[in-house]
Protein backbone atom coordinates (compact mmCIF):
# COMPACT_ATOMS: atom_id res chain seq x y z
CA UNK A 1 0.00 0.00 0.00
CA UNK A 2 0.82 3.47 -1.11
CA UNK A 3 -0.14 7.01 0.71
CA UNK A 4 -0.40 10.00 -0.57
CA UNK A 5 0.07 13.81 1.09
CA UNK A 6 -3.87 14.25 0.26
CA UNK A 7 -4.46 11.19 2.97
CA UNK A 8 -4.83 8.88 -0.15
CA UNK A 9 -4.24 5.27 -0.12
CA UNK A 10 -3.06 3.46 -3.35
CA UNK A 11 -2.69 -0.22 -3.87
CA UNK A 12 -1.85 -2.25 -7.06
CA UNK A 13 -4.17 -5.01 -8.12
CA UNK A 14 -2.95 -6.46 -11.59
CA UNK A 15 -2.21 -3.76 -13.89
CA UNK A 16 -4.63 -1.14 -12.00
CA UNK A 17 -4.50 0.95 -9.14
CA UNK A 18 -7.17 0.87 -6.78
CA UNK A 19 -7.38 4.50 -4.66
CA UNK A 20 -9.45 5.37 -1.39
CA UNK A 21 -9.34 7.50 1.67
CA UNK A 22 -6.99 6.61 4.65
CA UNK A 23 -8.39 5.98 8.24
CA UNK A 24 -7.28 9.24 9.37
CA UNK A 25 -8.54 11.07 7.03
CA UNK A 26 -12.14 9.30 6.73
CA UNK A 27 -12.07 10.59 11.01
CA UNK A 28 -11.25 13.68 10.30
CA UNK A 29 -14.09 14.26 7.66
CA UNK A 30 -16.84 12.81 10.22
CA UNK A 31 -20.23 10.98 9.07
CA UNK A 32 -19.66 10.71 5.47
CA UNK A 33 -23.02 11.56 3.97
CA UNK A 34 -22.84 12.23 0.03
CA UNK A 35 -20.07 10.57 -2.35
CA UNK A 36 -19.81 11.85 -6.09
CA UNK A 37 -18.28 9.50 -8.53
CA UNK A 38 -17.11 9.58 -11.54
CA UNK A 39 -18.02 8.14 -15.00
CA UNK A 40 -16.23 4.80 -16.24
CA UNK A 41 -13.55 5.30 -18.68
CA UNK A 42 -12.78 9.14 -18.35
CA UNK A 43 -9.14 9.95 -18.45
CA UNK A 44 -7.85 11.65 -15.73
CA UNK A 45 -4.64 14.15 -15.29
CA UNK A 46 -2.45 14.24 -12.15
CA UNK A 47 -4.62 16.86 -9.66
CA UNK A 48 -8.35 16.45 -11.63
CA UNK A 49 -11.01 16.75 -9.09
CA UNK A 50 -12.43 12.28 -9.14
CA UNK A 51 -14.58 12.34 -6.42
CA UNK A 52 -16.50 14.38 -4.39
CA UNK A 53 -16.94 13.68 -0.41
CA UNK A 54 -19.58 15.12 1.91
CA UNK A 55 -19.99 14.64 5.22
CA UNK A 56 -22.23 16.46 7.79
CA UNK A 57 -20.12 19.32 8.17
CA UNK A 58 -18.32 19.67 4.67
CA UNK A 59 -17.27 18.53 1.45
CA UNK A 60 -14.37 17.91 0.11
CA UNK A 61 -12.61 15.99 -3.02
CA UNK A 62 -10.18 13.28 -3.86
CA UNK A 63 -7.79 14.51 -6.61
CA UNK A 64 -6.47 11.94 -9.08
CA UNK A 65 -2.99 10.91 -7.76
CA UNK A 66 -1.41 10.76 -10.91
CA UNK A 67 -2.68 10.37 -14.96
CA UNK A 68 -4.75 7.49 -15.99
CA UNK A 69 -7.95 5.87 -16.94
CA UNK A 70 -10.79 5.35 -14.21
CA UNK A 71 -11.58 1.95 -15.66
CA UNK A 72 -14.11 1.05 -12.24
CA UNK A 73 -15.99 3.11 -9.32
CA UNK A 74 -17.62 1.59 -6.14
CA UNK A 75 -21.09 1.79 -6.55
CA UNK A 76 -21.77 1.44 -3.37
CA UNK A 77 -20.61 4.15 -1.94
CA UNK A 78 -22.99 5.93 -3.73
CA UNK A 79 -25.74 4.14 -1.63
CA UNK A 80 -23.99 3.76 1.26
CA UNK A 81 -21.76 6.53 2.11
CA UNK A 82 -21.12 5.50 5.38
CA UNK A 83 -19.15 2.39 4.55
CA UNK A 84 -16.53 5.54 3.96
CA UNK A 85 -15.98 6.01 7.83
CA UNK A 86 -16.84 2.01 8.76
CA UNK A 87 -14.64 0.29 6.52
CA UNK A 88 -12.39 3.20 4.79
CA UNK A 89 -9.29 0.84 3.51
CA UNK A 90 -11.50 -1.85 2.67
CA UNK A 91 -14.98 -1.77 1.36
CA UNK A 92 -15.19 1.71 0.96
CA UNK A 93 -12.52 2.12 -2.00
CA UNK A 94 -13.62 4.81 -4.43
CA UNK A 95 -12.29 3.59 -8.06
CA UNK A 96 -9.78 2.18 -9.89
CA UNK A 97 -7.63 3.32 -12.81
CA UNK A 98 -5.03 2.33 -15.38
CA UNK A 99 -1.85 3.76 -15.47
CA UNK A 100 0.30 3.87 -18.00
CA UNK A 101 3.60 2.58 -15.99
CA UNK A 102 2.53 1.79 -12.48
CA UNK A 103 6.27 2.47 -11.29
CA UNK A 104 5.21 6.09 -11.08
CA UNK A 105 3.91 5.23 -7.58
CA UNK A 106 7.25 4.79 -6.59
CA UNK A 107 7.08 8.19 -5.58
CA UNK A 108 3.99 8.17 -2.88
CA UNK A 109 4.88 7.01 0.45
CA UNK A 110 5.24 3.90 2.37
CA UNK A 111 3.19 3.08 5.38
CA UNK A 112 5.87 3.87 8.23
CA UNK A 113 6.38 7.66 5.62
CA UNK A 114 2.52 8.08 6.15
CA UNK A 115 2.84 7.29 9.54
CA UNK A 116 5.47 9.89 10.55
CA UNK A 117 3.19 12.15 8.70
CA UNK A 118 -0.05 12.28 10.86
CA UNK A 119 1.74 11.14 13.88
CA UNK B 1 -5.16 30.50 17.75
CA UNK B 2 -3.62 32.11 20.73
CA UNK B 3 -6.03 35.42 20.71
CA UNK B 4 -9.01 32.63 20.61
CA UNK B 5 -11.21 33.20 23.94
CA UNK B 6 -11.68 30.02 25.75
CA UNK B 7 -14.95 28.64 27.65
CA UNK B 8 -15.08 28.22 31.07
CA UNK B 9 -15.10 24.86 30.96
CA UNK B 10 -12.95 24.31 28.04
CA UNK B 11 -10.83 21.50 30.19
CA UNK B 12 -14.19 19.80 30.12
CA UNK B 13 -14.67 19.52 26.41
CA UNK B 14 -11.30 18.50 26.01
CA UNK B 15 -11.91 15.92 29.04
CA UNK B 16 -14.42 14.61 27.30
CA UNK B 17 -12.17 14.34 23.86
CA UNK B 18 -13.46 17.55 22.06
CA UNK B 19 -12.98 18.52 18.66
CA UNK B 20 -11.83 22.08 18.90
CA UNK B 21 -12.65 24.68 16.55
CA UNK B 22 -12.87 28.11 16.48
CA UNK B 23 -16.23 30.06 16.42
CA UNK B 24 -17.12 33.36 16.49
CA UNK B 25 -14.13 34.01 18.10
CA UNK B 26 -13.78 31.29 20.85
CA UNK B 27 -12.29 27.81 20.74
CA UNK B 28 -15.56 25.52 20.49
CA UNK B 29 -16.31 21.77 20.59
CA UNK B 30 -17.09 21.29 17.15
CA UNK B 31 -17.77 18.00 17.90
CA UNK B 32 -16.67 14.89 20.96
CA UNK B 33 -16.41 11.25 19.64
CA UNK B 34 -19.09 9.85 19.21
CA UNK B 35 -19.52 12.38 15.85
CA UNK B 36 -22.27 14.87 14.70
CA UNK B 37 -24.38 12.20 13.35
CA UNK B 38 -25.00 10.54 16.47
CA UNK B 39 -25.03 13.37 18.86
CA UNK B 40 -27.87 14.84 16.41
CA UNK B 41 -30.10 11.69 16.78
CA UNK B 42 -28.61 11.43 20.72
CA UNK B 43 -30.68 14.98 20.74
CA UNK B 44 -33.66 13.83 18.98
CA UNK B 45 -34.29 10.53 21.20
CA UNK B 46 -32.65 11.88 24.17
CA UNK B 47 -31.10 14.43 25.80
CA UNK B 48 -28.15 16.54 24.72
CA UNK B 49 -25.85 19.47 26.43
CA UNK B 50 -24.58 22.01 24.54
CA UNK B 51 -22.19 24.58 25.94
CA UNK B 52 -23.25 27.93 24.69
CA UNK B 53 -21.75 29.94 27.03
CA UNK B 54 -19.81 32.12 24.14
CA UNK B 55 -23.12 33.79 23.58
CA UNK B 56 -23.92 37.12 25.19
CA UNK B 57 -26.10 37.69 28.25
CA UNK B 58 -27.34 41.57 29.06
CA UNK B 59 -29.49 42.51 32.25
CA UNK B 60 -31.68 45.90 31.31
CA UNK B 61 -32.28 47.14 34.84
CA UNK B 62 -34.88 50.17 34.58
CA UNK B 63 -33.47 53.27 35.84
CA UNK B 64 -37.80 54.84 36.70
CA UNK B 65 -39.86 52.10 35.76
CA UNK B 66 -39.98 48.58 33.48
CA UNK B 67 -43.05 50.53 31.41
CA UNK B 68 -41.05 52.90 30.24
CA UNK B 69 -38.13 50.94 29.53
CA UNK B 70 -40.09 48.36 27.72
CA UNK B 71 -41.57 51.39 25.21
CA UNK B 72 -37.31 52.30 25.23
CA UNK B 73 -36.44 48.64 23.95
CA UNK B 74 -39.79 48.98 21.48
CA UNK B 75 -37.88 51.36 19.75
CA UNK B 76 -35.39 49.51 18.74
CA UNK B 77 -37.33 45.89 17.72
CA UNK B 78 -40.90 44.87 16.17
CA UNK B 79 -41.39 43.20 19.07
CA UNK B 80 -44.47 43.56 22.05
CA UNK B 81 -41.82 43.92 25.18
CA UNK B 82 -44.58 46.04 27.18
CA UNK B 83 -47.32 43.06 26.98
CA UNK B 84 -44.62 40.44 27.82
CA UNK B 85 -45.74 38.98 31.37
CA UNK B 86 -43.05 39.14 33.80
CA UNK B 87 -41.67 35.23 34.15
CA UNK B 88 -42.10 34.82 30.42
CA UNK B 89 -39.36 35.03 27.58
CA UNK B 90 -39.72 36.22 23.62
CA UNK B 91 -37.65 35.80 20.45
CA UNK B 92 -36.67 39.45 19.63
CA UNK B 93 -34.41 41.33 16.80
CA UNK B 94 -32.77 44.49 16.78
CA UNK B 95 -33.80 46.38 13.36
CA UNK B 96 -31.63 48.97 11.71
CA UNK B 97 -32.95 51.86 10.14
CA UNK B 98 -33.18 50.23 6.59
CA UNK B 99 -34.88 47.62 8.27
CA UNK B 100 -32.30 44.87 8.18
CA UNK B 101 -31.26 42.92 11.33
CA UNK B 102 -28.80 43.57 13.77
CA UNK B 103 -29.05 40.28 16.03
CA UNK B 104 -31.95 38.13 16.83
CA UNK B 105 -31.79 37.24 20.98
CA UNK B 106 -34.10 36.77 23.40
CA UNK B 107 -35.32 38.89 25.70
CA UNK B 108 -37.14 37.63 29.26
CA UNK B 109 -39.28 39.75 31.58
CA UNK B 110 -37.70 39.12 35.22
CA UNK B 111 -40.01 41.37 37.01
CA UNK B 112 -38.34 44.15 37.52
CA UNK B 113 -35.73 43.84 34.90
CA UNK B 114 -35.16 42.47 30.94
CA UNK B 115 -32.63 39.49 30.97
CA UNK B 116 -31.20 39.46 27.14
CA UNK B 117 -29.41 36.73 25.42
CA UNK B 118 -27.93 37.52 22.12
CA UNK B 119 -25.51 35.99 19.56
CA UNK B 120 -21.95 36.01 20.31
CA UNK B 121 -20.84 37.18 17.19
CA UNK B 122 -23.06 39.91 17.94
CA UNK B 123 -22.33 40.72 21.60
CA UNK B 124 -20.17 44.06 21.12
CA UNK B 125 -22.10 45.63 18.67
CA UNK B 126 -24.95 44.71 20.54
CA UNK B 127 -24.38 45.76 23.91
CA UNK B 128 -22.83 49.50 22.21
CA UNK B 129 -26.30 49.70 20.93
CA UNK B 130 -28.53 48.63 23.32
CA UNK B 131 -26.11 51.37 25.63
CA UNK B 132 -26.79 53.87 23.23
CA UNK B 133 -30.43 53.79 22.60
CA UNK B 134 -32.01 52.60 26.20
CA UNK B 135 -29.12 54.19 28.75
CA UNK B 136 -31.41 56.77 29.84
CA UNK B 137 -33.72 54.89 30.70
CA UNK B 138 -31.74 51.74 31.89
CA UNK B 139 -28.66 50.06 33.04
CA UNK B 140 -27.22 48.07 30.05
CA UNK B 141 -24.97 45.32 32.37
CA UNK B 142 -23.14 42.80 30.61
CA UNK B 143 -23.52 39.38 32.71
CA UNK B 144 -20.45 37.18 33.23
CA UNK B 145 -21.91 33.75 33.67
CA UNK B 146 -21.92 30.58 31.74
CA UNK B 147 -24.52 29.31 29.50
CA UNK B 148 -25.51 25.92 28.93
CA UNK B 149 -28.51 23.94 26.79
CA UNK B 150 -30.08 20.64 27.62
CA UNK B 151 -32.23 19.68 24.55
CA UNK B 152 -34.30 17.20 23.70
CA UNK B 153 -37.25 14.58 24.76
CA UNK B 154 -35.39 13.61 28.29
CA UNK B 155 -33.96 17.16 28.94
CA UNK B 156 -37.20 17.62 31.99
CA UNK B 157 -36.49 14.26 33.27
CA UNK B 158 -32.46 14.82 33.21
CA UNK B 159 -32.89 18.91 35.09
CA UNK B 160 -35.74 17.95 37.06
CA UNK B 161 -33.61 15.45 38.63
CA UNK B 162 -31.18 18.36 39.98
CA UNK B 163 -34.04 21.19 39.89
CA UNK B 164 -37.78 19.44 40.51
CA UNK B 165 -39.70 22.94 39.82
CA UNK B 166 -38.45 22.73 35.93
CA UNK B 167 -40.69 20.35 35.23
CA UNK B 168 -43.59 22.93 35.70
CA UNK B 169 -42.49 25.42 33.15
CA UNK B 170 -44.31 25.65 29.75
CA UNK B 171 -42.50 26.62 26.47
CA UNK B 172 -40.27 29.98 27.10
CA UNK B 173 -41.36 30.46 30.88
CA UNK B 174 -38.20 31.77 32.49
CA UNK B 175 -36.99 31.68 36.12
CA UNK B 176 -34.64 31.67 39.04
CA UNK B 177 -34.20 28.70 41.00
CA UNK B 178 -31.92 27.98 43.56
CA UNK B 179 -28.74 25.05 43.02
CA UNK B 180 -26.43 24.11 45.52
CA UNK B 181 -26.36 27.62 47.04
CA UNK B 182 -26.00 29.71 43.76
CA UNK B 183 -28.81 30.45 41.47
CA UNK B 184 -29.78 28.75 38.18
CA UNK B 185 -31.33 31.17 35.69
CA UNK B 186 -33.86 28.95 33.48
CA UNK B 187 -35.91 29.51 30.77
CA UNK B 188 -37.44 26.70 28.56
CA UNK B 189 -36.31 27.42 25.56
CA UNK B 190 -34.06 26.10 22.67
CA UNK B 191 -32.37 26.28 19.45
CA UNK B 192 -32.67 22.37 18.51
CA UNK B 193 -36.48 22.05 17.91
CA UNK B 194 -36.89 19.77 20.63
CA UNK B 195 -38.12 20.63 24.19
CA UNK B 196 -35.49 21.70 26.19
CA UNK B 197 -33.88 24.62 28.66
CA UNK B 198 -31.17 27.17 28.39
CA UNK B 199 -29.55 27.54 31.99
CA UNK B 200 -27.90 30.65 32.51
CA UNK B 201 -25.12 29.70 35.75
CA UNK B 202 -22.43 31.51 37.56
CA UNK B 203 -18.62 30.08 36.47
CA UNK B 204 -17.94 29.16 39.48
CA UNK B 205 -20.93 26.19 39.47
CA UNK B 206 -20.50 25.95 35.59
CA UNK B 207 -18.31 22.88 36.17
CA UNK B 208 -20.24 21.17 38.43
CA UNK B 209 -23.56 21.72 36.60
CA UNK B 210 -22.56 20.30 33.29
CA UNK B 211 -20.99 17.13 35.12
CA UNK B 212 -24.11 16.80 37.35
CA UNK B 213 -26.22 17.29 34.04
CA UNK B 214 -23.54 14.47 31.98
CA UNK B 215 -24.18 12.38 34.93
CA UNK B 216 -27.70 11.49 34.64
CA UNK B 217 -28.87 9.06 31.99
CA UNK B 218 -29.30 9.32 28.63
CA UNK B 219 -27.43 12.89 28.69
CA UNK B 220 -24.34 13.31 26.16
CA UNK B 221 -22.22 16.32 25.10
CA UNK B 222 -22.68 18.03 21.90
CA UNK B 223 -20.64 20.10 19.99
CA UNK B 224 -21.47 22.91 17.19
CA UNK B 225 -21.52 20.68 14.40
CA UNK B 226 -25.14 18.70 15.55
CA UNK B 227 -26.26 22.03 16.55
CA UNK B 228 -26.26 23.41 13.26
CA UNK B 229 -28.04 20.08 11.74
CA UNK B 230 -30.54 20.35 14.65
CA UNK B 231 -31.24 24.02 13.94
CA UNK B 232 -31.55 24.14 10.50
CA UNK B 233 -33.57 20.49 10.57
CA UNK B 234 -35.88 22.97 13.21
CA UNK B 235 -35.98 25.80 9.94
CA UNK B 236 -34.10 27.94 12.68
CA UNK B 237 -32.03 31.13 11.43
CA UNK B 238 -28.60 31.55 11.97
CA UNK B 239 -27.31 34.91 12.23
CA UNK B 240 -24.97 35.89 9.88
CA UNK B 241 -26.12 33.52 7.00
CA UNK B 242 -30.01 33.28 7.37
CA UNK B 243 -30.82 36.79 8.47
CA UNK B 244 -28.09 39.78 8.70
CA UNK B 245 -28.60 43.66 8.14
CA UNK B 246 -30.13 43.39 5.00
CA UNK B 247 -32.14 40.99 5.30
CA UNK B 248 -35.88 42.29 6.41
CA UNK B 249 -37.97 39.86 9.25
CA UNK B 250 -40.87 39.78 6.44
CA UNK B 251 -38.06 38.20 4.51
CA UNK B 252 -36.74 35.50 6.67
CA UNK B 253 -40.27 34.37 7.49
CA UNK B 254 -40.07 35.92 11.19
CA UNK B 255 -43.81 37.74 11.05
CA UNK B 256 -44.52 35.36 13.59
CA UNK B 257 -42.30 37.02 16.35
CA UNK B 258 -44.21 40.69 15.43
CA UNK B 259 -47.09 40.72 17.72
CA UNK B 260 -50.21 42.54 16.84
CA UNK B 261 -49.26 45.42 19.04
CA UNK B 262 -46.59 46.50 16.43
CA UNK B 263 -48.37 45.88 12.67
CA UNK B 264 -51.03 48.63 11.41
CA UNK B 265 -53.78 49.06 13.29
CA UNK B 266 -52.29 47.58 16.52
CA UNK B 267 -51.78 49.48 19.74
CA UNK B 268 -48.59 50.21 19.37
CA UNK B 269 -47.84 49.81 15.27
CA UNK B 270 -44.78 51.71 13.98
CA UNK B 271 -42.54 53.47 15.92
CA UNK B 272 -39.42 51.02 15.95
CA UNK B 273 -35.99 50.79 13.46
CA UNK B 274 -37.07 50.11 10.15
CA UNK B 275 -40.92 50.04 10.75
CA UNK B 276 -41.21 51.79 6.49
CA UNK B 277 -39.89 49.03 4.76
CA UNK B 278 -41.06 46.46 7.55
CA UNK B 279 -44.94 47.59 7.99
CA UNK B 280 -45.10 47.95 3.99
CA UNK B 281 -43.51 44.43 3.52
CA UNK B 282 -46.40 42.95 6.18
CA UNK B 283 -48.87 44.47 3.75
CA UNK B 284 -47.67 43.97 0.74
CA UNK B 285 -45.89 41.20 0.78
CA UNK B 286 -41.96 40.88 0.62
CA UNK B 287 -39.74 40.51 -2.88
CA UNK B 288 -37.74 37.24 -1.71
CA UNK B 289 -38.67 35.06 1.10
CA UNK B 290 -36.85 32.41 3.17
CA UNK B 291 -37.72 28.51 2.69
CA UNK B 292 -36.93 25.54 3.38
CA UNK B 293 -35.05 23.85 0.38
CA UNK B 294 -35.36 20.11 -0.40
CA UNK B 295 -32.69 19.06 -3.04
CA UNK B 296 -34.03 15.98 -4.89
CA UNK B 297 -30.47 14.50 -5.41
CA UNK B 298 -28.52 13.07 -2.46
CA UNK B 299 -25.54 15.65 -3.14
CA UNK B 300 -26.09 18.69 -0.67
CA UNK B 301 -26.74 22.18 -1.26
CA UNK B 302 -24.65 24.42 1.10
CA UNK B 303 -24.51 28.34 1.53
CA UNK B 304 -24.23 30.32 -1.50
CA UNK B 305 -25.35 27.50 -3.99
CA UNK B 306 -27.05 29.96 -6.58
CA UNK B 307 -30.90 28.90 -7.11
CA UNK B 308 -32.77 29.46 -10.43
CA UNK B 309 -36.37 28.88 -11.85
CA UNK B 310 -36.62 25.90 -13.67
CA UNK B 311 -36.15 28.13 -17.09
CA UNK B 312 -32.99 29.04 -16.08
CA UNK B 313 -33.79 32.43 -14.66
CA UNK B 314 -31.67 33.20 -11.22
CA UNK B 315 -33.87 33.84 -8.72
CA UNK B 316 -31.79 33.27 -4.91
CA UNK B 317 -29.21 31.73 -3.35
CA UNK B 318 -28.96 28.81 -0.46
CA UNK B 319 -28.06 30.68 3.11
CA UNK B 320 -27.69 27.40 4.86
CA UNK B 321 -27.31 23.97 3.76
CA UNK B 322 -25.93 20.38 5.08
CA UNK B 323 -27.74 17.29 5.66
CA UNK B 324 -30.53 16.72 8.15
CA UNK B 325 -29.32 13.18 9.89
CA UNK B 326 -33.16 12.95 11.11
CA UNK B 327 -34.29 12.66 7.95
CA UNK B 328 -31.20 11.50 6.55
CA UNK B 329 -31.72 13.50 3.39
CA UNK B 330 -30.18 16.66 2.19
CA UNK B 331 -31.80 20.09 3.56
CA UNK B 332 -31.38 23.63 2.84
CA UNK B 333 -32.83 26.87 2.89
CA UNK B 334 -32.29 30.54 1.35
CA UNK B 335 -33.94 32.80 -0.05
CA UNK B 336 -36.34 32.72 -3.75
CA UNK B 337 -38.28 36.39 -5.26
CA UNK B 338 -41.45 35.43 -3.61
CA UNK B 339 -43.25 34.37 -7.29
CA UNK B 340 -40.83 31.14 -6.53
CA UNK B 341 -41.15 30.26 -2.63
CA UNK B 342 -45.02 28.63 -2.47
CA UNK B 343 -44.28 25.00 -1.07
CA UNK B 344 -43.43 22.86 -3.88
CA UNK B 345 -42.07 24.96 -6.31
CA UNK B 346 -39.32 23.02 -8.67
CA UNK B 347 -36.06 25.39 -8.58
CA UNK B 348 -32.60 24.37 -9.23
CA UNK B 349 -29.34 24.78 -7.13
CA UNK B 350 -25.87 25.32 -9.06
CA UNK B 351 -23.68 22.60 -7.10
CA UNK B 352 -20.13 22.25 -8.45
CA UNK B 353 -20.67 23.52 -12.37
CA UNK B 354 -24.16 21.19 -12.34
CA UNK B 355 -27.90 22.46 -11.73
CA UNK B 356 -29.42 19.84 -9.86
CA UNK B 357 -33.05 19.43 -8.86
CA UNK B 358 -34.53 21.20 -5.85
CA UNK B 359 -38.16 21.94 -4.54
CA UNK B 360 -38.98 24.37 -2.04
CA UNK B 361 -40.36 22.97 1.10
CA UNK B 362 -42.25 23.62 3.61
CA UNK B 363 -40.57 24.59 7.28
CA UNK B 364 -39.63 23.13 9.81
CA UNK B 365 -38.50 20.34 8.13
CA UNK B 366 -38.86 18.60 11.67
CA UNK B 367 -41.97 19.31 13.77
CA UNK B 368 -40.93 20.98 16.75
CA UNK B 369 -41.80 19.52 20.12
CA UNK B 370 -42.66 22.12 22.67
CA UNK B 371 -44.16 21.51 26.19
CA UNK B 372 -46.91 24.57 25.04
Amino acid sequence: MKYTKEHEWLRVEGDLVVVGITEHAAAALGDVVFVELPEVETMMAEGDEVCVIESVKAASDILAPVDGQIVAVNDKLTEAPGLVNEDPTGAAWFFKMKLDDLSVLDQFMDEDEYNELIG
Amino acid sequence: MSDLLRLGLHDLHLGLGGKMVPFAGYDMPVQYPAGVMAEHLHTRTRAGLFDVSHMGQVILRPKTDMETLALAFERLMPMDVLGLAAGRQRYGLLTNDQGGILDDLMFANRGDHLFVVVNAACKAQDIAHLTQHLSDVAEVQPVERGLLALQGPLAETALAALVPGVAAMRFMDQGIFGWQGGELWISRSGYTGEDGFEISVSHAQALDLAQALLAQPDVMPIGLGARDSLRLEAGLCLYGHDIDETTSPVEAGLTWAIQKARRAGGARAGGFAGDTRILHELENGPERLRVGLAPQTRAPMREHVPLFATDGTPIGEVTSGGFGPSLNAPIAMGYVARAHADIGTDLEGEVRGKRLPVTVAALPFIPATFKR
